[in-house]
């Protein structure tokens, strides 16, 4: 692997080089886990461990759930209800599954805004950045079914109103909406194929982690200040960054665990908090709930793609010129799924020369907006959809992609950033003192 | 600074004036009742759940359900063997396949489900309802408050003023507790309704209190365990912190030029 130089793995016994010759599997789990990483990382950059965590646990709880979970529309729910009843720990395992989903998107949501402030997109980590937006897609997907699985009220109403998104694609829709459902309507086709592709996606996330793992491995870590870390040589390397083993594992690991006492007491005490009352009420297609609202996670982009109604210019004249293609229901879905490839797209609508948001003196400001613009997005979107939400709703998905077309590129050609330092190794020994026990190890 | 950012973005949205986003329903009155469950170190009044299952018996399981509780369960309200195995056969009949006839009920059983006029099933209605929504809709007051089920159901049940209408053949009762204020399900007690073994207060107000508590029993037997659960994982994951605060503290310290080695 190319990348930062550092040491590598050299067999020593026969054994060792009777593998290494065969399969150098030592070598690269050696060269992942040394990985020479930036010294100064921040607190912002644990989140990747606790991702990690929790793809695992995910897979862990869900494995022993699918045990005793049948995925039949008239069984499903009663078969949840056995498990919180009646098997061995079933209770607590379920609810941290249905919790580990809500850990899992915070994270991420972290993760991603990190990246978005530290220019962890930019040149040459776009790919990088890519995969992370194919994997936050992807459990999008599968949080989504994987909340059509208990059977319960949103569980069937969310699914009836996510997959009639696709229906409005003009021409086409409906015969896709049919295709994805197995029939007319969310039925048993309907859970039976989200139980199975719930199962399933987990696994293609965790090989698209391992592509971001790999795609980061050879570009190195971005770091706080956003400066490379020098490669001219293994010494001048060394003076920028510590191993990922153990300096980052234990720092991580740290970081993680306070996270989980706080997990752990949700799970504990108040596993309900984040879900809906209506879905311990059995699916039941005649009665629709007076709110259907996804969960937290999905709210920012729900309130995106409501926000477009077609009293909106922009809805009007798009329908104008398209002569009525695009009505308003699916320009709100144009909307919801452009709001996400605008983020994917950040690498190259942002015009800056300078990499982090810390020497950007303009872009911070707008970057602190964005924040609050999403978590307005998140509470607007649990709102009904009346006045005076909608016009907010509008406001905030306005700005929303306003921050990635408009912003981001205007504020790289007028903004003058301040300088970074020179090397990381200059920025840590500004906060840290220099060390004088450079060379000695930590015993 | 995301922290910071974090916290500002809650104040804003507290602080946004309170007239501009009134929402709907918001004449809804659920008493913040004090259950003996709640919060981390609550435990289950015993004595409140065998009232509680009495009410059921002798008045909702006449026309509500509560099919997904298994008769066995009821040992965790301090019953024996002999007493459930007599309560079930005493008062419930089940559908036997086998036999393809009725007979009475053994703890092995579920309650049986009640469709006969259409009322709910019960077993997770403390958990299919929410008594707190906000302030403004946010759900943050239930971090204090819990999530409101049984305060719903005691609500409801103590929430009748007695006046009534009739609305397309149905007669509907007026109702403090219900969303919109009218519910079709008459007032189900009335003081002196049922005797106490103990001899405990008999009013609707705490007959619904009791009942409410049972039902969040049947909704979440395992609230203790899961609680308990939560202690030991809390305490061993602290203690974990701690230890890998320690080890990263010791571990960095020669590279943050704040220790000697020799120190």
């Amino acid at each position: 692997m190319s990348g930062i130089p550092h040491d590598h793995y050299e067999p020593k016994s026969d054994g060792e080089k009777w593998l290494n010759s065969r399969l150098p599997i030592v070598g690269l789990l050696y060269d992942t886990l040394m990985i020479p990483t930036p010294k100064n990382l921040n607190w912002w950059w644990i989140w990747g461990i606790v991702l990690a965590f929790c793809l695992a646990l995910q897979i862990v709880t869900g494995i022993i759930l699918v045990m005793h979970y049948t995925p039949h529309v008239d069984l499903a729910f009663a078969s949840v209800e056995h498990i919180m009843r009646n098997v061995n720990g079933g209770y607590f395992i379920r609810y941290l599954h249905m919790n580990g989903a809500s850990l899992f998107f915070v994270a991420v949501y972290i993760h991603m805004f990190r990246g978005l402030y530290y220019g962890s997109y930019k040149a040459p980590r776009e790919i990088t950045w890519i995969i992370g937006m194919l994997i936050y897609l992807m459990m999008m997907g599968t949080a989504f079914m994987g909340y059509v699985l208990p059977w319960g009220q949103m569980s069937f109403w969310g699914a009836t109103v996510i997959t009639g998104l696709f229906g409005a694609i003009p021409f086409v829709g409906e015969a896709i909406q049919t295709w994805l459902l197995g029939g007319p309507a969310v039925d048993n086709a309907t859970l039976n194929r989200f139980f199975s592709l719930h199962y399933l996606l987990p696994f293609i996330i965790a090989a698209l982690v391992i592509v971001h793992i790999w795609a980061f491995h050879t570009t190195g870590n971005n770091n706080p200040t956003g400066v490379e870390v020098r490669r001219g040589s293994k010494a001048e390397a060394e003076k920028d960054t510590l191993p990922f083993w153990p300096y980052f594992v234990i720092k991580d690991l740290f970081a993680l665990a306070v996270i989980l006492v706080v997990f752990w007491a949700i799970v504990g005490f108040m596993p309900n908090y984040l879900g809906h009352p209506d879905n311990y009420i059995e699916a039941n297609p005649l009665v629709t709930p007076a709110h259907i609202v996804p969960e937290w996670y999905f709210l920012p982009f729900y309130a995106i793609l409501r926000a477009f109604t077609g009293e909106v210019w922009v809805v009007q004249f798009a329908s104008f010129i398209t002569g009525g293609i695009i009505d308003a229901k699916f320009f709100g879905v144009i909307a919801m799924f452009g709001a996400i490839l605008a983020m994917a797209l950040a690498p190259w609508l942002d015009t800056s020369s300078v990499r982090s948001g810390k020497y950007r003196p303009m872009f911070k400001w707008w970057f602190y907006l964005l924040i609050i613009d999403f978590f307005a997005l998140m509470w607007l979107g649990a709102m009904p959809a009346e006045e005076p939400y909608a016009t907010f709703s509008l406001i905030a998905s306005a700005y929303w992609f306003a921050y990635f077309f408009v912003i981001l590129p205007i504020l790289g050609v007028i903004e003058k950033p301040l300088t970074p330092p020179e090397t990381i190794e200059e920025d840590f020994n500004a906060h840290y003192g220099k060390a004088d026990a450079e060379a000695t190890p930590a015993e | 600074m995301f922290k910071k950012l974090a916290i500002g973005a809650a104040f804003a949205l507290a602080l946004t004036p309170a007239a501009s986003f009134a929402a709907g329903g918001g004449d809804q009155h659920i008493e913040d009742f004090a259950f003996s469950f709640e919060g981390p170190f609550g435990t289950w009044d015993q004595n409140q759940l065998q009232r509680g299952l009495q009410i059921y018996t002798e008045v909702c399981a006449a026309c509500h359900g509560l099919q997904y509780v298994p008769l066995r369960d009821l040992e965790a309200l301090g019953y024996n063997e002999e007493q459930v195995i007599t309560y079930a056969a005493d008062n419930f009949e089940v559908f036997d396949p086998e036999l393809d006839d009725f007979r009475p009920a053994i703890p092995t059983d579920h309650f049986p489900a009640n469709t006969a006029v259409g009322a709910p099933d019960l077993s997770l209605m403390a958990k299919a309802r929410a008594g707190f929504h906000g302030p403004y809709g946010l759900g943050i007051n239930q971090l204090v408050k819990g999530m409101g089920g049984a305060e719903y159901i005691a609500s409801l049940l103590d929430g009748y003023t007695g006046k009534e209408k009739e609305e397309a053949g149905t007669i509907l009762y007026e109702n403090t507790a219900f969303p919109g204020g009218w519910i079709s399900m008459g007032p189900p007690l009335a003081d002196e309704q049922v005797e106490f073994a103990d001899g405990h207060s008999n009013s609707v107000e705490h007959m619904s209190e009791d009942v409410a508590a049972f039902l969040m029993w049947a909704a979440e037997p395992k609230l203790m365990d899961r609680k308990n659960a939560g202690f030991v994982g809390v305490i061993f994951l602290s203690i974990l912190s701690v230890l890998l605060y320690l080890v990263n503290k010791r571990l960095w310290a020669p590279h943050k030029g704040k220790l000697r080695p020799e120190d």
